[in-house]
């Protein structure tokens, strides 16, 4: 499938291209996501790798039940989201519990740092306890340098004790939305 | 308005019908009418059992079909199920899994709920919408005939495949099949996995 063509701006962070080394690394085969800014080049280059199968969702709750399915088959996944497709996951991550199945979802947050746009606050304020409140297990990562070893982290409690868990990405890491362009 | 047409397909008679042709076909059933149809038609260790998650059923056979490209698989869920889901008919269409079905146990109705009825007895087509999604094939069954020539679609056309069976909401009784999803998950990966279930 053709990636989007992005424009990549000169000297941007190298933890996306981080992430998706670790993602191969732990031998994840499906990447499933609904798109946002903070993983743009993420899913690039998931999209340009010729084993990792991408899946793009409409909202983030299929997500959880493409995972499942994936473990049932034998293959390990990951999710991709912004912090304001967490609230559409809940009831669905009962199943990723029931089952005792691995779930790693990568999340990068809205509505915390330097938010602009103050109906992301909401969600974003509530991402954390509303995740563990479901039963996941949750990663929070504030320095681009630290994002990499957290998401193997994570990638290891996930795929080796059959947990849900979700790495936080703060908007931090991301940088400020200037939203005068 | 389409779908006022009295049903007389009785969903236990279709999915016994469905299952007895199955072989090595991996199924996973929805919340919940179509979980307990599936026990009905006989226990099988490559039946994933859904007793929660509704609306999930169909993107579950996706991720699983695409783990497992050289199998069949087949999702038995209901219409209020597939509705809950219903961006999903876009995720797999575009996805394009080859070895994938969708089956609509549909009795416009909310089975376990107090039989509420759904949009499929008001005008809504789920194979419609599933072939403007992009779906390879889509049918609705309305008699035995219709089902007895959509079992090959079912079971070998390229996928995505959407079939859409319309029952009748006459009484059936409450069969109910293992519900520990451990157990349901970990019987199910040694099926379809051996060994490599336990890595």
């Amino acid at each position: 499938m053709a990636a989007t063509k992005r424009k990549k701006k000169p000297g941007a962070p190298g933890w996306p291209g981080e992430i998706f080394d670790m993602l191969k690394r732990a031998g994840v085969a499906q990447v499933s996501y609904v798109p946002d800014a903070g993983h743009a080049e993420l899913i690039d280059r998931c999209l340009q790798d010729n084993h990792i199968k991408t899946t793009r969702l409409t909202t983030e709750e299929e997500g959880i039940a493409l995972s499942l399915g994936a473990w049932l088959g034998g293959e390990r996944s990951a999710l991709l989201m912004q912090s304001s497709g967490v609230g559409n996951c809940i009831n669905m991550l009962s199943i990723t519990m029931e089952t005792r199945s691995p779930l790693l979802m990568l999340v990068t947050m809205r509505g915390e740092w330097g938010e602009f746009n103050p109906w992301q606050i909401p969600m974003g304020q509530s991402t954390r306890k509303t995740l563990e409140d479901a039963g996941m297990i949750v990663y929070h990562v504030d320095e681009a340098d630290k994002v990499a070893e957290t998401v193997y982290a994570a990638s290891q409690v996930a795929f080796n004790s059959y947990r849900g868990v979700a790495v936080l990405i703060g908007q931090r890491v991301i940088g400020f939305k200037d939203w005068r362009k | 308005m389409a779908g006022k047409k009295k049903a007389t397909l009785n969903r236990r008679d279709a999915v016994s019908r469905i299952l007895k042709d199955r072989g090595e076909t991996l199924v996973v059933t929805g919340l919940g009418s179509t979980t307990w149809d599936a026990a009905a038609a006989g226990d099988h260790c490559n039946n994933f059992y859904l007793w929660g998650g509704m609306g999930g059923a169909a993107v579950t056979g996706l991720g699983l079909a695409r783990a497992q490209p050289d199998r069949r698989v087949i999702v038995l869920t209901g219409d209020g199920e597939m509705l809950m889901g219903i961006g999903g008919l876009a995720t797999i269409a575009v996805a394009g899994p080859a070895n994938l079905a969708i089956c609509v146990i549909d009795n416009q109705h909310y089975g376990e709920t107090g039989m509420q009825e759904t949009h499929t007895g008001h005008g809504v087509d789920l194979a419609a919408m599933a072939a403007a999604a992009g779906f390879r094939t889509t049918l609705t069954v309305r008699t035995k005939g219709d089902l007895e020539s959509a079992l090959s679609t079912l079971y070998d056309a390229p996928g995505p495949v959407f079939v859409v069976i319309k029952v009748n909401t006459d009484y059936v009784p409450m069969v109910l099949p293992m519900r520990d999803g451990t157990a349901i998950r970990a019987r199910f990966r040694e099926a379809v996995l051996g060994d490599r279930a336990w890595d």
